[in-house]
């Protein structure tokens, strides 16, 4: 514990560090650019003190974005336009919406391909075709076709965070519902099991390991579609809108605060994914053996 | 115990039957007829099974033994119906193998005891009555008899790998009883156990079979298994894979650990690697 306490503080000081570093360096040019384009002289000290202090830098630093969390998260009222926690909880809506559905369809997508070679033949190449599309192409078209039969609000997002979490689990469940051990398949055999019982006294348990993989990886790409589906569209509300008006106003520290916030938040979601896949193995017994 | 039986029976139609045995132990319960198998290859076809012609009676326990390679896994695999033979005819208690299969007449024990991990070890008995639709009453009967039968009555709730390997594989002998089928198809069970334990487990098996007058097919290539559980011993040999001798044991049923210091004992042992040797020197 000690050792990991010590590791995770290393890191983070050493990431820190970096980015002051790097502001220094990005907001000190930008602040020798303006004095000589005024032709007035400077020194080196002044800068360092000035690049920390920028009215909009281009790249703030730590305790600017600190500043700004403080203010945006602790300061304002929940229900504020202006609070992150407003914001991140309606980005969480249509993200936990969408991976809800994205990973039921992916398990439906999965148990279609594993029954029925038609089916995996026909199927796969759309499901991976559809992965290849640009998010940020489709994500627009997505909102306004589904605007024009006055679908809105938060289900056209879901629907771009279930696009894109859908996939992961349907690769990993078609895998995974093919994992069991062929001796366990012939087990089944010989007490001349239907499909039905060995689908799910079998295949959904061996299965059930690749499911919590992909699940990881697809929660947090339904954030990832959910911001972006914020993007584009002029929403009023999301981390995504709290990012795009940020960009149009060139309030950095607005960007870099939603972007924490976002962060934190898609490390929240796959570590309740962990717990649930623990609580999972503890109740099958394999969580001291694995 | 009558009433789990019956119970266990309505799966099993051949098991209106049942009360003849007694007097027709000699039912014949597996009968191959000119039986081959070849599995296609590139490099030429492989003779795994080569004109089988064996007779099996209701109540025997009968041995497979021979080197690697010839054909006695695969023997017991089509009894089970888990391969196909290329030609011949095949009865498994008077019906073809996938009827047994499909009727659950047989309870296959394989090398590795097969638990499911995410089970405990009662509820990995439970599987097979689960699919054959068993309540879960009649279930929990069976499964604490068999248990109590393979000594691992106090283990109900313990997953597999908390066992150690022996008892694993009795667990899975166990699983194997609770349909309480006619028929025990045993795939070198005790292959993987070290010498003790396999010993223990080898009486443990004679006595398990006295009480329930099971017909047993055994796979095995030690020959003091062989003789110590077997009424009959077919020798095997491979390329092709093929019966070299039926040889039936003249020691009593019922046999004990002793019993190997027995000179009958070591007849039949040599009996047996005489057959094995000459095969070999035939190759």
């Amino acid at each position: 514990m000690k050792q990991k306490i010590f590791s995770f503080v290393s890191v983070f000081a050493i990431v820190i560090a970096v980015w002051y570093l790097a502001a220094l360096l990005m907001n000190g040019n930008q602040l020798i650019n303006n004095l000589e384009r005024k032709n007035q002289s400077w020194t080196y000290q002044q800068i360092i003190a000035g690049a920390y202090d920028v009215k909009r830098p281009m790249l703030p630093a730590p305790h600017q974005v600190g500043q700004e969390l403080i203010k945006s998260i602790i300061d304002r009222p929940v229900t504020s336009k202006r609070s992150l926690i407003y914001h991140a909880q309606i980005t969480l809506n249509s993200t936990l919406l969408g991976f809800v559905f994205g990973s039921l369809l992916g398990i439906l997508i999965a148990v279609g391909i594993v029954h029925n070679k038609t089916l995996e033949s026909s199927l796969m190449p759309w499901v991976i075709a559809s992965q290849t599309i640009p998010i940020l192409a489709i994500a627009p078209m997505i909102v306004v076709v589904l605007g024009a039969i006055n679908i809105t609000g938060v289900i056209p997002k879901a629907i771009i965070s279930m696009y894109l979490s859908f996939f992961p689990v349907t690769i990993a469940m078609v895998k995974g519902l093919r994992s069991s051990d062929k001796l366990h398949e012939e087990l089944m055999h010989t007490y001349s099991a239907t499909a039905k019982d060995i689908f799910w006294k079998l295949r959904w348990y061996s299965a059930q390991p690749y499911l919590f993989a992909s699940l990881k990886v697809a929660i947090a790409a339904a954030l990832v579609g959910a911001i972006v589906a914020e993007l584009p569209t002029g929403a009023q509300g999301g981390l995504g809108a709290r990012l795009l008006s940020g960009s149009y106003y060139g309030q950095t520290e607005q960007i870099w605060s939603a972007l924490i916030v976002a962060a934190t938040l898609g490390s929240i979601l796959v570590w309740l994914v962990g717990i649930a896949e623990r609580v999972l193995l503890r109740r099958r017994g394999e969580l001291d053996h694995a | 115990m009558l009433a789990t039986e019956e119970a266990a029976m309505e799966s099993a139609p051949e098991v209106t039957e049942k009360p003849e045995k007694a007097e027709q132990t000699k039912r014949e319960m597996i009968a191959i007829d000119d039986l081959s198998l070849i599995f296609p290859s590139k490099d030429g076809d492989v003779h795994a099974l080569s004109n089988i012609n064996l007779s099996i009676k209701s109540g025997d326990f009968v041995s497979f033994i021979g080197p690697s390679g010839c054909g006695k896994t695969t023997l017991l695999r089509v009894i089970a119906d888990l391969e196909k033979a290329t030609s011949g005819d095949l009865k498994v208690n008077g019906t073809d193998a996938q009827d047994a299969r499909l009727n659950r007449l047989y309870g296959y024990v394989f090398q590795a005891a097969a638990l499911l991990p995410w089970r405990n070890i009662q509820q990995n008995c439970a599987l097979p009555m689960e699919i054959s639709g068993l309540s879960p009453a009649q279930q929990n009967k069976q499964i604490d008899k068999y248990l109590k039968m393979v000594g691992l009555q106090d283990f109900h709730k313990k997953f597999p790998w908390q066992l150690s390997g022996g008892m694993q594989q009795r667990a899975s002998i166990a699983r194997a009883l609770c349909l309480n089928p006619d028929l025990l198809l045993m795939d070198e069970p005790f292959g993987a156990l070290d010498e003790i334990t396999r010993d223990h487990m080898n009486i443990e098996l004679l006595r398990i079979w006295s009480e329930t007058q099971k017909t047993v097919v055994f796979v095995t290539h030690s020959i003091d298994e062989a003789v110590l559980l077997s009424t009959h011993i077919v020798v095997m040999s491979p390329r092709p894979g093929r019966i070299v001798k039926v040889i039936e044991s003249p020691l009593p049923r019922l046999k004990t650990l002793a019993l190997r210091d027995d000179p009958a004992f070591h007849a039949l042992a040599s009996e047996i690697r005489t057959a094995l040797a000459h095969e070999h020197a035939i190759d």
